[in-house]
């Protein structure tokens, strides 16, 4: 157990493999672990910003489901207004139209009557005739007495 | 193992013995005995210690570097999975302690605890199984854990010494590193005890380093060829050699267990003061 050169020997390889552990080993391996835990860091980071938008879009989609809704209620609403209004309308156009058809038949009513009458005075202008004749027993110029018997029809 | 015509104390001398080496007259010659290697003066070399932790630090450099080539930010596996784990430890150990900042502080500790580790581990290997190897090809005296050298212990703390000296004069100057040394506790009149104080602790630092890890391994080691005498004591089936033997086999178990820890924990300590040591000597202290 002597104290001699080995110290300065093993002196040396110690500075030796210092320098090298410092050249070629310990930046190659702490440059690993770095770029390794940026790499985890991104990773983190990046799902929290994927845990964020998902949030987002599930309030977004929450609230154009909602806005969706309510104009499908709109939607609903006005159809329902329009509806009525439709029957509406056409109840009106239908009253219209019935008042128009029940005018028209109670003018050609009132015509047929008028023709009823027309011809009823002349047939009755005839059968009185007819019944005069017999009632006098003779013929009756029809010709001599026309302005008098169209007289009576016109006052019939 | 031979212990035959070998006495306790010679076996225990045995293996507390290095391969010292010098060149002598032109010849490089290694010595027998403990008296020629300290004959051989400060100019020799033990050739086992240089040589384990030349091997042990290629090999952690190998394969800590090896993976560092390969290596790449996605999933890891196998061997860089290892070296990542042991890099983030370590560097967490030194953003711990270290306050600074310094490209050398972590690799250095992680070379510190990489190297020692490993060497404390040659602990573990059963003390006599070296010179089945080494016997055969006539080496005499092969100590396996450099760290149980003290020259392997003096020579890192000499190191790390040398570091602190280097950043305390780099971060505060010369004036400031002398002043550090020489103007506190007590001012400038007690000039005299201040540098006998401070120069005490300065030079604590890579004593108390050095001594430490060489103490705590020198110990276990110690204590390892003890638990190996009992079966070298070996007479015959008798009920105390037999007694003997098993307790080594029982002992030399829990203590390598525990030895386990010593290895691990001797490393991290010898690291960890470096950190604190070189952290000290980026900061100013008035």
């Amino acid at each position: 157990m002597n104290i001699n050169a080995t110290l300065i020997g093993q002196t040396i390889m110690f500075a030796l493999f210092v320098w090298f552990c410092m050249k070629f080993v310990w930046p190659p391996i702490m440059a690993a672990l770095d770029a390794r835990n940026k790499r985890i860091a991104d990773g983190l980071a990046a799902a929290e910003r994927g845990k964020n938008d998902l949030a987002l879009a599930a309030k977004r989609s929450a609230e154009l489901l909602r806005e969706a809704k309510e104009k499908v209620s709109e939607i609903i609403a006005l159809g329902d207004k329009r509806a009525s209004e439709i029957v509406e309308e056409a109840k009106a156009q239908a009253k219209i139209e019935g008042d128009r058809i029940i005018t028209a038949a109670k003018a050609e009513v009132e015509q047929e009557v008028f023709r009823a009458k027309e011809q009823l005075r002349t047939q009755v202008s005839a059968i009185a005739l007819a019944g005069a004749g017999k009632i006098l027993g003779r013929e009756i110029d029809a010709k001599a007495h026309n302005d008098l018997l169209d007289k009576l029809v016109a006052e019939i | 193992m031979s212990t035959e015509g070998l006495t306790t104390s010679a076996y225990i001398k045995h293996h507390l013995q290095n391969l010292t080496c010098s060149i002598q007259e032109g010849h490089f010659h290694c010595a027998h005995t403990a008296e020629e290697a300290k004959a051989m003066g400060f100019w020799a070399f033990n050739v086992d210690t240089l040589l384990v932790s030349l091997l042990l630090g290629l090999m952690f450099l190998f394969l800590f570097s090896r993976a560092a080539k390969h290596i790449s930010a996605d999933v890891p596996s196998g061997m860089q999975n290892f070296v990542e784990w042991v890099v983030e430890f370590i560097d967490s150990s030194v953003r711990g302690s270290f306050t600074g900042r310094s490209t050398l502080v972590a690799p250095l500790a992680l070379t510190i605890f990489a190297w020692i580790f490993l060497m404390n581990l040659m602990d573990l290997v059963p003390i006599d199984y070296v010179s089945l190897i080494t016997q055969p090809m006539g080496i005499g005296h092969f100590k396996l854990v450099p760290t149980t050298d003290p020259n392997a212990t003096i020579g890192m703390a000499i190191g790390v010494f040398l570091l602190v000296l280097f950043y305390s004069i780099k971060v505060k100057g010369l004036g400031g590193f002398v002043g550090e040394l020489t103007l506190q506790p007590f001012g400038k009149f007690g000039l005299p005890v201040n540098l006998f104080l401070e120069g005490v602790n300065l030079i604590a630092k890579p004593v108390s380093l050095a001594l430490r890890l060489f103490g705590n391994m020198y110990a276990g080691e110690m204590i390892f060829i003890l638990i190996a005498l009992m079966g070298a004591s070996w007479v015959s089936f008798s009920f105390a050699s037999t007694l003997l033997f098993s307790s080594q086999i029982i002992l030399s178990l829990g203590w390598a267990i525990f030895h386990i820890l010593i290895v691990t924990l001797q490393a991290f300590i010898f690291m960890t003061l470096t950190i604190v040591y070189l952290d000290m000597a980026h900061q100013e202290h008035h």
